[in-house]
């Protein structure tokens, strides 16, 4: 809603206060103000002048040379170039010295020849958008009524000597889509009277109800329609200052019957539509739905097909306008007009809302309807409206109204304690000051004791319970005056839940490792969406997608990750470690919600240290990511528990990939991406991991137990075995820990060698093999015993030789 | 005799004066002071002296002996000195060539800001609560007092799944599900941080992925008041000591009343700057206290119970904090971008 600062003054003093000031008053108070137009920032020296002459540009077909009235002691030449000057008019004239928008100043000049002492202007010159300007002035200056007095600030007569408040209305406040509800507002706020426009309307004696009647089918969707009735209109141009306040308020004026009845809804609220009465061909208003299929050629000239959730109006068979939307072309207000039919009614919001959605038309009209209306305001801005008319567009205003009423306008009682208010805003406020916040609102209320009985105006539909009463207090008293208090009570324990806690122990340990975490959409396109699942489901599909690339939720993150390192390859990052933790979201079927799993995943690619001088410079390889996850497990308490089996997974590596196995369970795979992906995506050597998060913190671990540090030495034997190439050194170090027994405290692989010196086919494992025994010192001979019985096993269960 | 040990002495004493190097000093040691050393040969000729004049001999003889040996002791020490000079000063390294580096990585910004709020909460007891990205309508409007109709609640703006079930718009139906979990018993207080989702198209401002935060108190003798005190902790806490908070009503659905909160410019410190566009405030939260109907709906009884609930953008917050202007940086990860955010303040 734009606010007029001029135009509010008719309702309330603002003396004292500038529009600035009443910004912040009005923001701090409820209604965020979203800015303050100066309508005529930048402007100077634009006044009346009169064309005495105009004739053709002597060297320019398109230009024309003009005298012009500009009020001072010789009229001046003003070489203009709009289609539409003529001599006799009244026009804006820029005088030289003026400034126009965008600081353009008019200087004395010489147009093909000829001397130009200003500018003939037109609106959008003199900063008024395009679509605000009456369509007859669209294409060149605008025309001043005559009554307008050369050299006159013609700025002012154009109110553009206005500042306007733009206001940002929460869809609560519907009641302050009008200058009205503002004026209660304001008033409220500055504790000022609030002064209601008075219409006077003189009558004919020939009344409304001889010209028309009304019929309401459809009673719920509109419980109220008053028509009244104005013969022997003009049709006109309305006001200069009526249409200077429209355009200023985003409504471009047509004639004056119907910028009155854009000004009554900018006034009070209340959506009008004035119809050419003889152009219904019937005396009858008939509401009802539309038949499904029925057709009406609304005023923006567009045919629109209706259903039966539209309510139409008609003239008892065709449908004469889009109730509470647009009019109908049939039935509109021309220039030969001479009788309207004026429509002031309450139509319902839900109503009004589907026909708006469903033609995609939004009108200032339906956005209040939707909001709702006050009821009792229906006649009163008709009344205001017959007033108008009669005094602008010189109409004879009939006797009465012709109207179906079957509003029951109940308005809401509420009470409540003094007690309550000061408990749930914390305050220490008195009755009087709450009682006199009450009055300022002009809400009719009673003091009982300590309790309040407000009788709520039904402009403000917006409050219907305490809660409602207690915030109109609470933002009147002013929230800098309540205190600030903690909650008072027992306290509770804050804390993360274990899994919480697990989540960021990953965090950490991950970006401790060297990889930073990534936060990608999870929404993605049908391709990526089942790519690299650990499990994969039906997917889930937006009904409404905005784009293919995010039209499904996504069943793993891996995918998410390659494009993260594919955009920063791309970008000379070549070295990248990222990770995620994440929702994959595996459906439940229609309706149902989808399972949502956390998973955690993680690609690198490039080298392992960068900026390093010394040294050689290595790659990631399946080995670096492998050693973070073993790292990340132990963090865990769960490294024992993890198996690595060699595994084929689509899209990666085949023989660089291993799907991991926590106690038996499947939990994710680790590996190279596969080449072809590698190239698709233009990326070098990527490792990636995804693991199911929830499956891991699942996994119960035991409970951390200290283990006496080792009194007695321990005594390590290393072993190199010759293997078969294709033998695993995962099962050969299951032999050695089944055979080792439990003096064997720890094995590891510390070589691994398949060059020029080893028979084809073959492969050199060493491991090195601890044995300790925590009650004493060992003796050579019981190592030998056990390490015996180690290779025993190694070579009968590996076919593995000991290499010499 | 006298003579001769003099200028045993005197030779020793020029021959450890040339002695450069540790082996060198060693042969002196041994030559002159050895048992086979001329001292010693000297001292066999002894029995020759009369007896005055032995025991003094034997004394002077001793005398050169000590004088030698501390000449080599000193001598030697000298060289040692020396010799470990030498070893350090070619050990020497240039100081200024960069470490061994260390490869770590960070927080996401987001993630950052997040665990921030949530540490500062789960200090005045409150607990994470987390629930599903996809949501029932039910719970992302209904029970948060939207009904079907409401007009707040436009399908253009939402991913739909089906009729029933959709991408959660807000955070908010955490908060639902959490005060249902607690059958009507209070205190609830928790801080809920997720994922949310809008039909909005991608640009320097808007996301249709988005994070936000909430917090909800329900308990009984919940103020307004309670609120302004715990957003003033926060307000100071994420963006500093001399933080003031203000609150504007504001309209919401789930509460009544409802706020606004702006903190003064933490650039400006209040003065007026582009970043609080010259007014000294900017707005980072949602707030108010929790309307009867969403208390009643989760199954609370508004007459024994009340309480405050709040919300914030995370982009927004981190945006503002960190001077960050596009919000599609959160969520194209380049490295270059998550990298500045490892610094602890």
């Amino acid at each position: 809603m734009f606010v007029s600062y001029k135009w509010l003054q008719e309702y309330v003093d603002l003396s004292g206060i500038t529009p600035d000031e009443l910004a912040e008053k009005i923001t701090r108070s409820g209604i965020e103000v979203e800015g303050v137009e100066v309508l005529n920032e930048g402007l100077k020296g634009v006044v009346i002048g009169h064309v005495l002459e105009r004739e053709q540009h002597p060297n320019a077909d398109k230009l024309n040379k003009c005298l012009v009235d500009i009020g001072e002691e010789n009229p001046v030449q003003i070489i203009c170039g709009a289609p539409n000057v003529d001599k006799g008019q009244k026009v804006a004239v820029a005088t030289v010295g003026a400034v126009l928008p965008g600081n353009f100043k008019i200087k004395k000049a010489k147009l093909r020849g000829e001397e130009s002492n200003g500018m003939i202007c037109s609106l959008s010159e003199l900063g008024i958008e395009g679509k605000l300007i009456a369509k007859e002035f669209s294409e060149g200056i605008f025309v001043f009524p005559n009554d307008v007095t050369v050299g006159e600030d013609a700025l002012e007569k154009l109110q553009r000597d206005d500042q306007i408040l733009e206001l940002g209305l929460t869809a609560n406040r519907g009641d302050c889509l009008s200058m009205l509800g503002v004026a209660y507002e304001v008033g409220a706020i500055l504790n000022r009277e609030v002064k209601l426009p008075n219409p006077a309307v003189r009558t004919i004696s020939e009344k409304a109800t001889d010209y028309v009647q009304i019929k309401v089918e459809a009673k719920e969707d509109n419980p109220l329609y008053v028509a009244k009735v104005i013969k022997n209109v003009t049709v006109a141009p309305s006001p200069l200052w009526m249409q200077g306040r429209l355009m200023a308020a985003g409504i471009r004026p047509h004639n004056n019957v119907v910028d009155i009845t854009n000004y009554i809804l900018l006034e009070y609220g209340q959506p009008l539509h004035a119809f050419d009465y003889d152009r219904l061909g019937s005396k009858e208003i008939l509401v009802r739905r539309a038949k499904d299929g029925e057709k009406i050629v609304t005023l923006d000239d567009a045919e629109r097909t209706l259903t039966a959730d539209h309510l139409v109006i008609t003239n008892g068979s065709e449908p004469v306008a889009l109730a509470g939307v647009m009019g109908g072309a049939n039935s509109e207000v021309k220039a030969d007009t001479t009788t309207v039919l004026l429509e002031s009614a309450y139509f319902a919001g839900p109503t009004v809302r589907k026909a708006s959605k469903d033609h995609g038309l939004r009108s200032e009209a339906s956005s209040r309807f939707e909001k709702g209306v006050d009821p009792n305001r229906v006649r009163a801005a008709a009344e205001r409206a017959v007033e108008l008319l009669a005094l602008y567009a010189g109409g004879e205003v009939l006797d009465g109204e012709a109207v179906v009423d079957t509003l029951n306008v109940e308005p809401v009682v509420i009470s409540i304690t003094l007690e309550k208010i000061n408990r749930v805003l914390g305050t220490d406020i008195s009755i009087e000051e709450v009682a006199g916040i009450f009055t300022r609102l002009q809400f009719e209320t009673t003091v009982d004791n300590e309790t309040i009985t407000v009788t709520v105006p039904t402009r403000r539909g917006d409050i219907t319970i305490e809660e409602d009463l207690i915030e109109e207090v609470a933002r009147l008293y002013g929230y800098d005056n309540i205190p600030s208090t903690l909650p008072m009570g027992s306290s509770t324990p804050g804390y993360l839940t274990t899994y919480q806690q697990k989540r960021r122990t990953v965090r950490h340990y991950l970006e401790g490792a060297g990889l930073y975490q990534a936060v990608t959409y999870s929404l993605t396109s049908e391709a990526k969406a089942t790519q690299y699942a650990l499990e994969t489901r039906e997917p889930i599909k937006l009904a409404m997608p905005m784009s293919e690339d995010r039209s499904q939720l996504r069943l793993s993150i891996i995918p998410q990750l390659l494009e993260v390192v594919k955009y920063n390859v791309a970008r000379q990052n070549d070295s990248v470690a990222v990770y995620e933790t994440g929702p994959v979201f595996l459906s439940n079927g229609t309706d149902a919600l989808p399972d949502e799993r956390e998973h955690l995943a993680g690609a690198i690619t490039g080298l392992r240290e960068q900026h390093q001088w010394q040294g050689e410079k290595k790659e990631v390889d399946f080995f670096v990511l492998k050693g973070i996850l073993e790292g990340l497990f132990a963090k865990l308490g769960l490294e024992q528990k993890v198996e690595y089996l060699q595994a084929v997974v689509e899209g990666m590596h085949p023989g660089r990939t291993a799907e991991l196995f926590l106690a038996g369970q499947k939990i994710g795979f680790i590996g190279q991406v596969h080449p072809t992906v590698q190239k698709e995506l233009d990326l070098k050597e990527t490792y990636v991991f995804e693991l199911s998060l929830e499956t891991v913190f699942a996994e119960e671990v035991a409970p951390l137990q200290y283990e006496s540090i080792p009194r007695f030495p321990s005594i390590t034997r290393d072993i190199a075995l010759v293997v078969e190439k294709e033998k695993v050194a995962g099962e050969i170090e299951s032999i050695i820990v089944e055979a080792g027994g439990k003096l064997l405290k720890d094995v590891h692989v510390f070589d691994l060698y398949e060059g020029e010196h080893m028979e084809p086919g073959k492969k050199s494992i060493a491991f090195s093999l601890k044995y300790f025994d925590p009650e004493k010192t060992l003796t050579d001979e019981e190592v030998t015993k056990v390490h015996e019985k180690v290779l025993t096993a190694v070579k009968e269960k590996s076919g593995a030789v000991l290499r010499g | 005799m006298q003579e001769r040990l003099k200028e045993l002495q005197q030779e020793a004493l020029e021959a450890i004066q040339k002695a450069t190097d540790l082996k060198a000093l060693n042969e002196i040691r041994v030559s002159y002071l050895g048992k086979k050393g001329p001292i010693t040969e000297v001292l066999k000729g002894m029995g020759k002296l009369s007896a005055e004049e032995r025991p003094k001999m034997g004394a002077l003889a001793n005398e050169v002996r000590d004088i030698i040996s501390a000449n080599i002791e000193e001598k030697q020490q000298g060289l040692e000195a020396a010799a470990v000079e030498a070893q350090l000063a070619s050990e020497t390294i240039d100081v200024t060539l960069p470490g061994r580096p260390i490869q770590t990585g960070n927080h996401h910004p987001l993630t950052r800001i997040v665990e921030e709020i949530e540490d500062l909460f789960i200090g005045m007891g409150y607990t994470v609560a987390e629930g599903p990205e996809v949501e029932q309508d039910y719970y992302n409007f209904e029970a948060l007092n939207l009904p079907k109709s409401h007009p707040a609640r436009d399908a253009q703006d939402s991913f739909y799944i089906t009729d029933e079930v959709l991408l959660r718009t807000q955070t908010s139906p955490v908060q639902a599900r959490t005060m249902e979990k607690h059958d009507g018993k209070g205190p609830v207080k928790i801080i809920c941080p997720g994922k949310v989702y809008r039909r909005d198209s991608d640009d320097a401002t808007h996301s249709h992925q988005f994070m936000q935060i909430e917090g909800l108190v329900v308990a009984e003798n919940i103020r307004m008041s309670d609120l302004k005190g715990t957003l003033e902790l926060f307000a100071k806490k994420l963006f500093g000591e001399d933080r003031e908070i203000r609150l504007r009503p504001s309209f919401f659905p789930f509460t009544e009343p409802s706020v606004e909160v702006d903190v003064s410019c933490f650039k400006c410190g209040g003065h007026g700057c582009n970043i609080c566009k010259q007014t000294g405030w900017i707005e980072v939260l949602g707030s108010g206290m929790v309307h009867p109907n969403v208390l009643e709906m989760s199954g609370f009884d508004s007459k024994k119970y009340s309480g405050f609930a709040f919300g914030m953008g995370v982009e927004r917050i981190a945006m503002l904090k960190y001077g960050i202007d596009d919000i599609r940086h959160f969520y194209t990860n380049d490295v270059r971008f998550l990298k500045q955010f490892q610094v602890k303040e």
